[in-house]
């Protein structure tokens, strides 16, 4: 069996596109059919790549060499392009992770969206987000990667303007999509330049080549590529300065936030730089960026957090800032603290967007968290899950996100990073603090009585029960004392972080800390006087905040201003230079020639018959006074 | 099937159709239809049979047939093909048949449409089959006939007449293929004068050609430049494109677009690249030039418009852009990617029309403000929408994203930076083609077009058979590569060594 | 001296009478003697035809059979001519070139 889904581990991503395939084609008009279609591809895709990882992490041989292999995608003289499977410990984590997590939400999505007309549209957008994923996780190519890296996009398009009747979902959908085309440029650009330089294309290939590549023979192109190469995840991860469609890509239906704009597809950035790291390796100056950028998204996007209204939005930016997390310990070096991130986050992320949704599930899409209070009592288990989660993200033992929250402090400091090592450290302050303050406002405290909340289905809380599991335990793999996680994830050489109790200490205290003054604003104090008082006081600061540095203000003069402006002189230049003043202008000139010579027509056939005898005339004389060879010259080229 | 002309009957069928057609009462609106589908589902079937049984290792030109025909001029009825013609006359096919159906309710002079349509896509496709120069110029005239007579009969009044788009397209085709004229007579004096023999087909052209003078060279390439790149609407002698779709019925737009347009690039490469090579190299810059500028500026213009043919008519101008920035690479990478990319865009651009065809058929209307919504009441064209919108941008997994990708490796290689400005020409794509896309499908629906009927019987063809294409070529790139290979690795074999050593360039 | 009528003698009488009917033909604004200085013309080029043949090959009658050739031919142009020029004049009432312009542009 191991065997078997070691050597068939295509299954992992084709599994779910049939399911998408038979969606399409014929389930559609049967709902039920449709979603047990889908959890049947995800679940199966899941056996799959439960036994895979089963098998990579049982063979000690996947730390040296991944199994690769592939068939030829397309290729001609200089340019071949295989697509196939690399399994290693990396994509084999992956593949376990996503497919495990997708399995949970799509069972939750069965609750989620039951009566919504769209049903089995849904569930075959999500599949094909499945199945495209786990491509992603298990391309042995980059170009590979690539299709599925934009593939994921055109699901994440898709569902996030599933209703697209509404505005917003679809002006939402089209900025995710453009914003990371733009930075699918960059990444476009740098696979390029890999092809050109390297003349392939293939992961292992490539580390090999790169490592062997001598840097002074073709001088920074190295740091070009991987400058280039980073400006992808930059996108597809939200960070700074591109994380402004991740918010907005709330309007999707909560199952899909979760999926993917929580647990997958955002991290697929991270995924990405962990994969290339053999590049990223080799080039400091862009580690300081993906660290520096990084560690200040991580900041950035928790300061936006603490003022915002919306539980998703809360949620959105709380995830804008953990991905800041992951670069950064991949910045420092660190890609096993970084993906141990990433697990646990996954867990934790997706509980939380699956309660967020179990909560607007009972309240009819009522967003606002200052509208919601006490939810806990009508809903026990999404409340008490929701906790777990608030837990394991504000970095509290032994829930998950401690762990490796820890280990990115601790691979931070021991880098010699001390600047971000304060603004992590800090950031999981504000962590702590504003999700608390997310959950104290929806969940404790008085009931709003306009809501009149009921606990969700058990196709819906299951998952969240599930996902409570993980979150409690998933960071259990990879403690201080048993680092299984550092043994099998690691770029070059496991490293094992040494427990630094200092930082262990510190980050609970900061967390607690965090958590404790959300408790006396938003808790003990039932008016919440007191926070309105500081929002009042520091007003400057609040608006800047509330309104998230006016970044989306500044995108979108710039599009509609500079963008649409600049179109506009095109199109007018093309309407009135070339077509109006060389066009037609050519065309009226031809037409006033017509005019000119028209005149000599006077229809009088005495004139005529004049310029007829004239032109035999000069005929005449010019033959009576010149020799044969201008007479050829007249009549004809007849020799 | 040694001895059956495949390709002449290919090349006859529609032709017989029009015969049909022109005997049938003109009342009888159903079976006049039904005979052009059939007439050019038997060209499609046959092409596709053509495609597959293509002997990809052998290369060359393949199901010849050689009639000689004028012995003065040496021309001869010379048909063939080989992996760069064959792409192109499957894809003429394609979009023929889907052409038919995509003008399933023309109601106005049925018999008189079709039997146009019939024809002018019988010398579309002659002109990829010809592998004599004279051959080649015929069928390119017999084209622009039937365009000229269905845009201003069947065409459509938006901005502009349709009176004036069918002038402008048909004038602005007929000074380039003027300048062509004289390019080829010139270069049919010279090689006779070179060789003494007089011989009109492509091969015999280009063994003759080489010993003509660079100068020689350059100055027919550039003339022959002049005439393709104006049908391949090189900026900027594009203008003609946007009106000219926009004015015309959905189904020339859909053969324009789709496939005349590619005989200027087909031309380039095949004739003027291949007989002119030391011309080609001398030009090349320019040419990549251009095609930038094609690329970015037709991608800013279509930005700003709101109509639909406009947008895709601007559009097509722009990917024309990557095919002349892939000709200028001048390397085996950058040939495929050209051919390739006509290939895939040409599959595109007509699913393309033909959704916005179906839009103006039920709304009576392609400006985007007076539109929203579609999606929920015509979910299907909206698929199709999508999915020509996504091709259009270049999505992974679509016919058009290897193509693109093969390009950008080519031109990356040769010109840098200038690639780097194509390149990012993929961010304006994606933001008309979205912007398009949500403003028509997507949004509050709209409660006048509650009445409207998805597309549904016939009109699902269009769909169905350039849909499939779309996916098929987007997930197994080597069915098109392959081919595409073959012919241009020996193309570039026989012309490499004037690449090289051409003159003091 | 006097008594010789050489060839230069016709051809000189040729072509006077050539450039009176093309003087005619290009400046007369009657169409009926335009038509009848056509006719000059004519006659002063089948003088030509037949006294070249007279002097040149006199063996060979070939001038000759072309000038009646031309008569023959001029006849009929004459009748073709004067048609038109009557269906003009009924239905303008002119015969005046002048106001014949309608093949202008």
């Amino acid at each position: 069996m191991v065997e078997f889904a070691l050597h068939h581990a295509w299954l992992v991503p084709l599994l779910p596109a049939l399911a998408f395939v038979a969606i399409i084609f014929f389930t559609r008009p049967w709902p039920m059919l449709s979603a047990l279609t889908a959890v049947a591809g995800i679940v199966g895709s899941f056996i799959v790549s439960a036994l895979a990882a089963y098998g990579v992490f049982t063979n000690p041989a996947f730390k040296e060499e991944p199994l690769v292999y592939a068939v030829r995608w397309f290729s001609m003289p200089g340019l071949q392009i295989d697509v196939g499977v690399q399994l290693d410990p990396v994509s084999a984590m992956m593949i376990f992770m996503v497919s495990m997590v997708a399995s949970l939400i799509f069972i939750y999505a069965i609750g989620y969206m039951k009566d919504d007309p769209g049903f089995s549209v849904f569930f075959s957008y999500v599949s094909l987000f499945a199945a495209s994923m786990l491509l992603l996780a298990i391309s042995s190519n980059l170009l590979e990667m690539f299709v599925a890296w934009e593939l994921v996009g055109l699901c994440s398009y898709l569902l996030i303007g599933f209703y697209s009747h509404k505005i917003a979902a679809r002006e939402a959908a089209k900025k995710a999509f453009i914003t990371c085309r733009i930075a699918d440029f960059g990444l476009l650009l740098g696979l390029l330049a890999m092809q050109i330089v390297f003349g392939t294309l293939n992961l292992v290939e490539l580390s090999e080549k790169i490592a062997n590549f001598e840097q002074y023979t073709t001088f920074g192109i190295l740091t070009l590529i991987a400058v280039l190469v980073f400006i992808g995840p930059i996108g597809k991860s939200g960070q700074f300065p591109l994380h402004v469609w991740l918010p907005d890509a709330m309007e999707g239906p909560t199952p899909v936030s979760a999926l993917i704009h929580a647990a997958t597809m955002v991290v697929a950035g991270v995924y990405l730089v962990a994969r290339t790291m053999f590049l990223f390796h080799e080039v400091p100056g862009a580690m300081e960026l993906v660290a520096i950028t990084g560690g200040f998204t991580a900041l950035f996007a928790a300061t936006i957090a603490i003022t915002q209204r919306e539980i998703k939005r809360i949620l959105a930016y709380s995830t804008v800032s953990q991905i800041g997390y992951m670069m950064l310990a991949l910045g420092v070096g660190s890609m096993t603290a970084s993906l141990f991130h990433m697990w646990t986050h996954a867990f934790f992320k997706a509980l939380m967007f699956l309660g967020a949704g179990s909560v607007l599930h009972a309240l009819h899409h009522k967003a606002d968290v200052w509208e919601m209070g006490g939810l806990i009592r009508k809903m026990p288990l999404t409340g008490w899950t929701f906790v777990i989660g608030g837990l394991a993200i504000a970095g509290i033992p032994p829930f998950a996100g401690f762990w490796s929250k820890d280990e990115i402090l601790a691979v931070t400091l021991e880098s010699g990073h001390y600047v971000l090592f304060v603004m992590a450290a800090f950031t999981a302050f504000l962590t702590a603090f504003y999700m608390w303050r997310l959950i104290f406002l929806t969940f404790f405290g008085e009931e709003n009585p306009e809501n009149h909340p009921h606990e969700s289905p058990a196709v819906m809380t299951l998952p969240l029960v599930g996902l409570a599991i993980l979150s409690t335990i998933g960071g259990l793999v990879g403690t201080p004392w048993a680092p299984y996680w550092s043994e099998w994830i690691f770029f070059g050489h496991p490293h094992h972080v040494e427990p630094n109790y200092w930082v262990m200490i510190g980050s609970v205290v900061l967390a607690a800390a965090g958590i404790y003054l959300a408790y006396q604003l938003y808790y003990v104090d039932k008016a919440k006087s007191r926070a309105r008082a500081l929002a009042q006081r520091y007003n400057h600061i609040y608006t800047i905040l509330y309104n998230k540095y006016y970044i989306d203000e500044i995108y979108l003069w710039f599009n509609h201003t500079i963008v649409d402006g600049a179109a506009k002189l095109f199109y007018l230049f093309d309407i009135y230079v070339v077509d109006g003043i060389i066009v037609n202008g050519l065309g009226k000139l031809t037409c006033l020639l017509g005019e000119g010579i028209r005149v000599s027509n006077t229809g009088r056939l005495q004139n005529y018959a004049l310029v007829f005898f004239l032109g035999v005339l000069a005929v005449v004389v010019l033959l009576a006074f010149t020799g044969p060879s201008a007479a050829s010259l007249i009549v004809g080229g007849v020799k | 099937m040694e001895s059956f002309p495949v390709l002449l009957t290919i090349l006859l069928a529609p032709v017989v159709a029009a015969v049909i057609m022109a005997f049938i009462p003109r009342e009888e609106h159903m079976l006049i239809k039904c005979v052009a589908a059939a007439g050019t589902f038997v060209s499609m079937a046959l092409s596709l049979y053509v495609y597959f049984a293509y002997d990809q290792s052998l290369g060359g030109l393949q199901f010849v047939q050689q009639v000689p025909w004028i012995k003065d001029l040496g021309v001869t009825f010379f048909l063939g093909v080989d992996g760069i013609s064959l792409p192109m006359l499957l894809l003429t096919n394609l979009i023929g048949f889907s052409a038919v159906f995509a003008s399933w309710n023309v109601n106005h002079r049925p018999r008189d449409f079709f039997i146009l349509l019939c024809l002018l896509i019988t010398g579309v496709m002659g002109t990829f089959v010809a592998q004599d120069l004279f051959i080649f110029l015929l069928f390119y005239e017999v084209v622009v006939i039937p365009i000229y007579i269905l845009v201003i009969i069947w065409g459509s009044t938006k901005r502009v007449t349709k009176e004036y788009a069918g002038m402008k397209l048909t004038i602005y085709l007929l000074i380039g293929s003027a300048f062509l004229l004289v390019g080829v007579i010139a270069l049919f004096m010279k090689t006779v004068a070179a060789t003494g023999a007089p011989d009109m087909s492509f091969a015999g052209l280009a063994r003759a050609a080489r010993g003509l003078s660079d100068f020689d060279q350059i100055w027919l390439f550039a003339l022959m430049l002049f005439g393709f790149g104006s049908l391949l609407s090189m900026w900027p002698f594009h203008s003609w494109s946007p009106d000219g779709y926009a004015g015309a019925p959905t189904a020339v737009s859909m053969i324009h677009a789709g496939v005349l347009k590619k005989i200027g690039g087909y031309g380039l490469i095949r004739i003027a690249l291949y007989v002119l090579p030391v011309g080609a190299k001398f030009w090349a810059p320019v040419i990549a030039v251009l095609g930038v500028c094609g690329v970015a500026y037709a991608a800013m213009a279509a930005l700003a418009q709101k109509d639909l043919k406009y947008i895709v008519g601007y559009s097509s101008v722009s990917h024309m852009g990557y095919v002349l920035l892939a000709v200028a690479s001048l390397n085996v990478i950058g040939l495929n990617g050209a051919v390739a990319n006509m290939f895939a865009h040409g599959i595109m651009a007509a699913l393309f029309f033909s959704t916005i065809g179906f839009i103006y058929e039920k709304t009576h209307t392609r400006w985007i403000p007076d539109l929203g919504g579609l999606a929920r009441q015509t979910p299907r064209l909206a698929v199709a929408f999508m999915l020509a919108a996504m091709a259009s941008l270049g999505l992974p997994g679509l016919v058009s994203f290897v193509p693109e990708f093969t390009i950008f490796v080519a031109s990356f290689k040769v010109y840098g930076g200038l690639a780097v400005v194509a390149i990012a020409g993929i961010i304006i794509t994606a933001l008309y083609a979205l912007r398009a896309g949500a403003n028509t499908l997507f949004g509050p629906p709209r409660p006048e077009y509650d009445s409207l009927k998805d597309i549904r019987g016939p009109e699902l063809v269009p769909l169905a058979v350039l849909g499939t294409v779309l996916v098929v070529g987007g997930l197994l790139p080597f069915l098109i590569f392959d081919m595409v290979n073959s012919g241009i690795v020996p193309l570039m074999a026989e012309i490499s060594g004037a690449l090289k050593l051409g003159g003091s360039f | 001296m006097l008594t010789t009528i050489s060839l230069a003698h016709y051809m000189v009488l040729s072509a006077l009478l050539f450039g009176i009917g093309l003087f005619g033909v290009l400046a007369k604004k009657n169409a009926i003697a335009v038509l009848i200085c056509i006719e000059l013309m004519l006659n002063a080029v089948n003088i030509n035809l037949v006294a070249i043949s007279k002097y040149l090959t006199p063996a060979l009658f070939t001038g000759q059979l072309f000038a009646i050739f031309v008569i023959t031919v001029a006849a009929a142009e004459v009748g073709v001519g004067l048609a038109i020029i009557i269906a003009i004049y009924r239905n303008r009432l002119s015969v005046n070139l002048d106001d014949f312009d309608w093949l202008k542009w």
